[in-house]
């Protein structure tokens, strides 16, 4: 009995903290539509701090408790409110969806940086104190974070709807412009949100911190109980909310409490958040779809099929360069690049072309390798037929969230991919415990592909085929449809257009490449793990990919080689490994709104040595210049952003050839 | 029996209740108008229809069937199609091709095989805006961007097309031009619902009226009964005589948009 109750009492500790963590999420998300993926972040940069000011400056607690809840963190989320979040909340979820991931791996990488791994501890509050309930001992800690937890639902309802600027909160929630027309600040109230959000998020974290310890990654990835404690409240409802969080917390406790240590029960110990998310999602209700204006996003430039075969040529050429002159070890990063580069290609047909977001694409990889290894056919057929698996396991992922937007399919891959990572790749059915699969390199018609650099040349090829295979789709009906269904998916449904199973089909689709890309992958190591596949690093795929633009073959070809030098660029500059990653956060943060990304570079210079030299060889043939539209497409970016964002979108160079119309 | 029957309709965002009961129809081959002031609950009932809204109470019947849960591609599928107010072109995609997808929706995988360019090119003919079928549609117009959705439902050949306040953004002879047209569609034996503004082209274009205030029929009937129905000037004008006395007291407010939930604002 008595232990009954102190697991109800741990739970309903850990469920407090996951409550002041989730209201922060609700309440920056009411207020501006932006969902904050990097929450859980923003806490583990916080707990540091806290650390910092604490431990190793020896300040008082109280005072570094006032400093980090009463200004960093608030500094810290007007700043980012004010100059980063900004307007995203009108913008397509992928965008918002982006940048914030781009905050969470860059605050992880800022973490590594100013505080590298050591070992640190922060002691809970008044560790001596505590009293005894019925038996069971409980400490001072636990039941100030169970007070606090109502405490700040107490203020936070005080907040809403006793106070001018909350009801200001809550209006900002229908209808920000409507609030201005009224005398309103938007704005102010979206930085306050965001400055008590994250104040929130530092108080969950610091809480946390004596439980948890001070892990980059543990902190970081708590936000997934916070997100489904949000989700069960609608992303709206406080009370919701709070009940949500301490459930999840008294199921967490219990899980461990009674569920076996040993045998196939045992990995669901540590995936109950994650499973709490993804049934709270596929139970929500429908969403409402939004009626909005004509949005247009700037496309890459769809490159002739001249131009695209010819460069899938010169790529072909440089591998099997590459392959004859270099020497096994980089050959195989080689190949690591090549399969980075088609998962990123799957990404082009997800997120460039469909405007979806996956956060677990690399576990699609997983996917892919391990029924590779496990169907033992190194030859075309055990090839296509892992992609298929790979395919079929991202159909299933997104059948759930058939009726839902684009914030919940990607809230859903990530409750997939944390899954996959602690549960299904660990258990003994798949890789096991630590474990490696041995795989086989590939037979193709009957001819063995032995040497490294043979096989490299073939990843090449698949890549080349996969992405003349992507343009073609792109410039067919099912790439018009793609669009039409990322700028208006309630136009495409009163034309008739079954989204759901749309949608559905181009999850699969993107998660097959995905998983062809793991398989291939498979066969270049020989020896594959789960630690090939962790969830966490397709985030950075993820990032990298828009970083060099989702929206073309050539961004996919450029990010790929971009991720493979990201660990050999950390393991030369160890002192800077941390750098290199808030980098990367952080450009994605500056480049997330610009689909084309870097690529646009690429695309700006290809033009004007076509402008200085093609000009002239084509002028006497033609007599005009290729006008777009012949391919049903339209080559020339323009955009109907507002000024302020267009600004801020507009490439460096794509769309100075034709002003940039704004429909009125 | 008519082509669109609404019935009991009630439609509640919180607190605030957009339609109250409202009951209408639209016959096949004739133009229905549907009027009201701002915020009479107009395109929420159009939201409705086309199933992009769920109604809290009452029933849709289309062309013989109860659609009220009908998912919105299926409505579709029976030959209902819409226009939007605040425009939903495919923004990346040239006049053409939104078109042209509108055929590929509708006409499935076998479409695909066949040739649609003439059919596009004809249709673009049609509403009058080939000169721009290789513009992207976020640069052209607002008028020529409604014309153009226009354009898209017809690819689908449908039975009863909803137009949401289809000629703002037309010019006098552009909207004349607009009337022949529509005029022709409900020759062809096409219902036609149309929310409008535009009280001439209301009056001289549809078969029938119906009035929507505070999300409730006021009224129902020819264009003429309309114009000279009292309650009807009272809701529009705020008063039944137009000799009584205008406030002035009161800042002219604009209204941007309709009602949250359903609309998204962007400045």
């Amino acid at each position: 009995m008595s232990s009954l109750l102190s697991f109800t009492i741990l739970g309903l500790f850990t469920g407090a903290a996951y409550a002041i963590a989730a209201s922060g999420l609700v309440l920056t998300y009411t207020t501006t539509r932006v969902f904050n993926i990097a929450h859980g972040a923003f806490g583990m940069v916080m707990a540091f701090t806290f650390w910092d000011f604490s431990q190793r400056q020896g300040m008082p607690v109280w005072l570094a408790l006032f400093l980090v809840l009463g200004v960093v963190a608030p500094g810290t989320g007007w700043f980012i409110q004010r100059f980063v979040t900004r307007g995203l909340g009108e913008g397509p979820v992928s965008v918002a969806l982006v940048v914030t991931v781009g905050l969470f791996v860059g605050c992880i990488g800022m973490a590594q940086q100013i505080w590298p791994p050591a070992a640190r501890t922060v002691p809970p509050f008044f560790p001596a104190s505590g009293l005894e309930v019925a038996g069971t001992y409980v400490t001072a800690h636990q039941i100030i974070t169970i007070v606090l937890s109502a405490v700040v639902a107490l203020l936070l309802y005080l907040l809403l709807n006793r106070t001018r600027i909350g009801t200001a909160m809550r209006a900002s929630v229908d209808n920000p412009d409507l609030l201005r027309l009224f005398g309103g600040k938007p704005t102010q109230v979206a930085s306050l949100s965001w400055a008590v959000g994250t104040s929130l998020a530092a108080l969950a974290g610091i809480l946390l911190v004596p439980i948890i310890g001070l892990d980059y990654y543990a902190l970081t990835l708590l936000v997934i109980n916070a997100y489904a404690a949000a989700m069960l409240g609608g992303l709206k409802s406080l009370p919701l909310t709070f009940a949500g969080a301490m459930g999840l917390g008294i199921m967490q406790s219990f899980a461990v409490a009674y569920l076996p240590a040993q045998g196939a029960l045992a990995g669901i110990r540590a995936v109950v958040p994650a499973l709490f998310l993804f049934s709270v999602i596929v139970l929500m209700p429908q969403a409402q779809l939004r009626i909005g204006q004509v949005k247009g996003i700037v496309s890459a430039p769809l490159p002739s099929t001249t131009k695209a075969l010819s460069w899938g040529a010169a790529l072909m050429v440089v591998a099997a360069l590459l392959a004859t002159s270099m020497s096994q070890a980089n050959l195989l990063l080689v190949g690591t690049a090549a399969t980075y580069a088609m998962v990123m290609l799957s990404l082009v047909l997800l997120t460039g072309y469909g405007g979806h977001v996956s956060l677990a694409q690399l576990t699609f990889a997983g996917v892919g390798a391990l029924a590779y290894a496990k169907l033992d056919e190194p030859n075309l057929y055990g090839l296509l037929l892992s992609a298929l698996v790979a395919g079929a396991v991202g159909a299933l992922v997104a059948l759930p969230v058939l009726r839902l937007t684009g914030l919940y399919l990607a809230l859903s891959t990530l409750a997939f991919g944390v899954l996959m990572d602690k549960m299904i790749f660990q258990a003994d059915y798949a890789f096991g415990y630590n474990g490696t699969l041995k795989a086989e390199r590939l037979s193709l018609l009957g001819v063995h592909v032995d040497s490294t650099g043979a096989y490299v040349v073939v990843m090449v090829a698949f890549f080349v085929l996969m992405g003349l295979a992507l343009l073609l789709l792109r410039r067919g009906a099912i790439g018009r449809l793609l669009i039409a269904m990322r700028d208006s998916p309630q136009a495409c449904g009163t034309l008739g257009l079954d989204l759901r199973w749309f949608r559905v089909g181009l999850f699969g689709a993107s998660a097959a490449m995905a998983g062809l890309a793991g398989a291939l992958f498979a066969g270049l190591r020989g020896t594959i793990g789960a630690a090939d596949f962790q969830f966490f690093n397709s985030l950075p795929l993820l990032l990298l990919a828009v970083v060099f633009g989702v929206t073309s073959v050539t961004g996919a070809a450029l990010g790929g080689v971009g991720l493979m030098l990201l660990p050999v660029l950390q393991s030369s500059n160890p002192g800077a490994a941390g750098a290199i990653f808030a980098v990367i956060g952080f450009g994605a943060v500056a480049l997330g709104r610009d689909p084309n990304g870097l690529s646009n570079l690429v695309f700006s210079l290809g033009r004007r040595l076509d402008k200085r030299f093609g000009l002239r060889t084509r002028l006497p043939l033609l007599g005009t210049r290729r006008t777009p539209g012949d391919d049903g497409s339209v080559e020339v970016p323009l955009h109907r952003l507002d000024p302020a964002e267009a600004a801020a979108v507009s490439a460096p160079a794509a769309s100075k050839e034709v002003p940039a119309h704004v429909a009125p | 029996m008519s082509l669109l029957e609404v019935d009991g309709v009630v439609v509640q965002f919180g607190g605030v209740i957009a339609v109250n009961g409202a009951g209408f129809t639209a016959e096949a081959g004739r133009v229905t108008g549907l009027i009201g002031p701002n915020g009479a609950g107009k395109t929420t009932c159009f939201n409705v229809i086309s199933g992009l809204q769920k109604p809290n109470r009452g029933t849709i019947r289309f062309d013989g069937r109860t659609v009220t849960g009908a998912p919105v591609h299926r409505r579709s599928k029976r030959g209902m199609g819409r226009t939007f107010q605040r425009l939903e072109a495919f923004g990346s995609l040239s006049v053409r091709d939104n078109v042209r997808v509108a055929f590929d929706i509708h006409r499935g995988i076998t479409g695909l095989l066949r040739p649609v360019a003439a059919d596009v090119d004809a249709l673009l003919e049609r509403v009058g805006i080939s000169a721009y079928a290789r513009d992207r549609a976020d640069s052209i117009p607002t008028g020529t961007a409604r014309l153009l959705e226009l354009a898209r439902c017809l690819a689908a050949d449908p039975k009863l097309l909803l137009l949401d306040e289809p000629s703002s953004g037309l010019d006098e002879a552009e909207t004349d031009a607009f009337g022949e047209l529509l005029r022709g569609l409900a020759a062809e034996g096409r219902g036609i619902l149309m929310v409008e503004h535009d009280m001439d082209l209301v009056m001289t274009v549809c078969d029938e009226i119906h009035v929507l205030d505070f999300g409730e029929v006021i009224a129902s009937g020819a264009p003429a009964d309309i114009r000279a129905n009292p309650r009807v000037q009272e809701a529009y004008l705020g008063y039944s005589d137009p000799a009584d006395e205008t406030r002035h007291d009161l800042p002219p407010v604009e209204l941007t948009s309709e009602l949250p939930a359903v609309q998204e604002v962007s400045t």
